[in-house]
């Protein structure tokens, strides 16, 4: 049943790859920063933080201040173990076996041992989380990055990413198998863990949309940073070279 | 207790700084265990102001003193300036960089508050052309353990840190972005950047 389950994922997955995929049309290499929308960018941008002021931040405030941090870390459990056969299938489309069964045990300790899935005596076994998605299949199959984006709630995003997202709607067995209340707890589960994450870096979050002086290049340079650090892109001899030396631009060689 | 695979990133890190490492052992007097030790010591003293338990603002004088001890904040500051550096003058530049190290203290001296209860464990070393990359994991309480890398150099004539990693994302360039966007909302006035960041963070 798992089996025929994956193989209609896997089918899913490989159409809505090819459809997306034909729109990031850029080098492979990234080169810096490739932000050709820019002006429609900063537009989308400023939506973005209206509604974060208006909605996200105030309601992630609350949900921190209602609900106990102990209630808070079972629902951010809950909501990692739920997702993480959509990790075991992107792990086994990425080839990397090692981390699909990694991601399979966690789950079943979680679900086992962890009531559910509340608690996470996986990470205490040395089972921490291997979070992947399909944005990174797409990376390991050889998809170019494609342009920097920012899409209306959803935020920063490459066009590999945002097409990764996409399919990551569909690629989790467990959303297929769960029908009515469950899949209703699933999705609120994910909303309450995101708001969750909005309230425990509420500082670092604030202060990149609402104190620095363009917040719109910030979260582009951040973005971009972090996830070709996740997906293990190599950026040495670009703009965001993590490496780069800040004597070589004092006293040119 | 937790095991680290070897990524892709990992692997091709391991290799070049093995490269690195044959082509630079002559001429390089930073070793990678004194880079090491600069930044267990420097965690260390980071805990310390953690744990003490002192007002926001005395916590935030004692990280600046840190950050003057262990960085090389002139370096860090004037190439994150980028080049309206080259034409300033002496003052300027010196001016700057003593408000540049006001503002990272204030701005990220709140951060370090997040640090509390948390530890940071040095895992490894690594050569990266002229530079030492030092990686550790922070573990936090109630968060999955993040990677931080710190990067330290000798070119000043002492080891200093030149640049922060936080899961891949890097101080000193993000900075950079953000006062070149300080900067243009002066239309390119230094002194008035300076003021601007007198307060800023």
């Amino acid at each position: 049943m798992f089996t025929a389950a994956k193989s209609s994922i896997t089918r899913i997955a490989l159409f809505g790859a090819v459809v997306l995929v034909s729109a990031c049309s850029t080098p492979s290499q990234p080169d810096g920063i490739n932000d050709p929308f820019e002006q429609t960018n900063r537009q989308t941008h400023e939506f973005n933080r209206g509604v974060d002021r208006i909605v996200l931040r105030p309601t992630s405030n609350a949900y921190g201040t209602v609900v106990p941090e102990r209630a808070r870390n079972g629902i951010a459990n809950f909501a990692n173990t739920l997702n993480q056969p959509a990790d075991v299938v992107n792990s086994l489309l990425q080839g990397r076996v090692e981390n699909a069964g990694h991601s399979t045990f966690r789950f079943l300790v979680n679900a086992v041992f962890g009531l559910g899935g509340v608690l996470d005596p996986a990470t205490d076994m040395g089972l921490e989380d291997r979070d992947t998605d399909f944005g990174e299949t797409l990376y390991v199959w050889g998809v170019p990055e494609g342009v920097y984006g920012e899409l209306p709630i959803v935020g920063p995003v490459t066009e590999r990413h945002a097409a990764g997202k996409v399919v990551d709607l569909f690629t989790n067995p467990l959303s297929t198998v769960l029908e009515g209340p469950q899949a209703a707890a699933q999705t609120a589960a994910n909303v309450a863990s995101g708001f969750g994450t909005r309230y425990r870096l509420s500082d670092t979050i604030d202060s990149i949309l609402y104190d620095s002086a363009d917040s719109y290049a910030q979260a582009r340079v951040i973005y971009l940073q972090n996830r070709r650090f996740k997906l293990g892109v190599d950026s040495s001899g670009t703009d965001l070279d993590p490496f780069e030396d800040p004597y070589d631009s004092l006293s040119p060689q | 207790m937790t095991h680290f695979p070897l990524s892709k990133l990992s692997r091709r890190i391991f290799l070049f700084g093995l490269g690195a490492g044959f082509l630079a052992t002559p001429v390089f007097a930073l070793s990678e265990a004194s880079a090491k030790t600069l930044v267990e010591r420097a965690v260390a003293d980071i805990n310390a102001v953690i744990a003490s338990g002192k007002s926001e603002g005395a916590m935030i004088r004692d990280f600046e003193r840190i950050f003057q001890r262990y960085g090389d904040v002139p370096t860090i500051a004037i190439s994150a300036l980028g080049p309206p550096a080259r034409s300033a003058s002496a003052a300027q530049r010196s001016a700057f960089a003593q408000a540049f190290s006001g503002y990272m203290a204030r701005k990220y001296g709140k951060r370090f508050r997040d640090f509390a209860g948390g530890r940071i464990e040095v895992k490894d070393t690594r050569k990266r052309s002229r530079l030492i990359e030092v990686r550790s994991i922070a573990y936090l309480p109630g968060q999955s353990p993040f990677n931080v890398t710190f990067l330290v150099s000798d070119r000043s004539g002492s080891d200093k840190f030149v640049n922060l990693l936080i899961e891949g994302v890097n101080l000193f360039q993000t900075e950079k972005v953000e006062i070149g966007a300080m900067l243009d909302r002066r239309g390119g006035n230094v002194d008035a950047l300076i003021q601007d960041l007198r307060r800023a963070g």
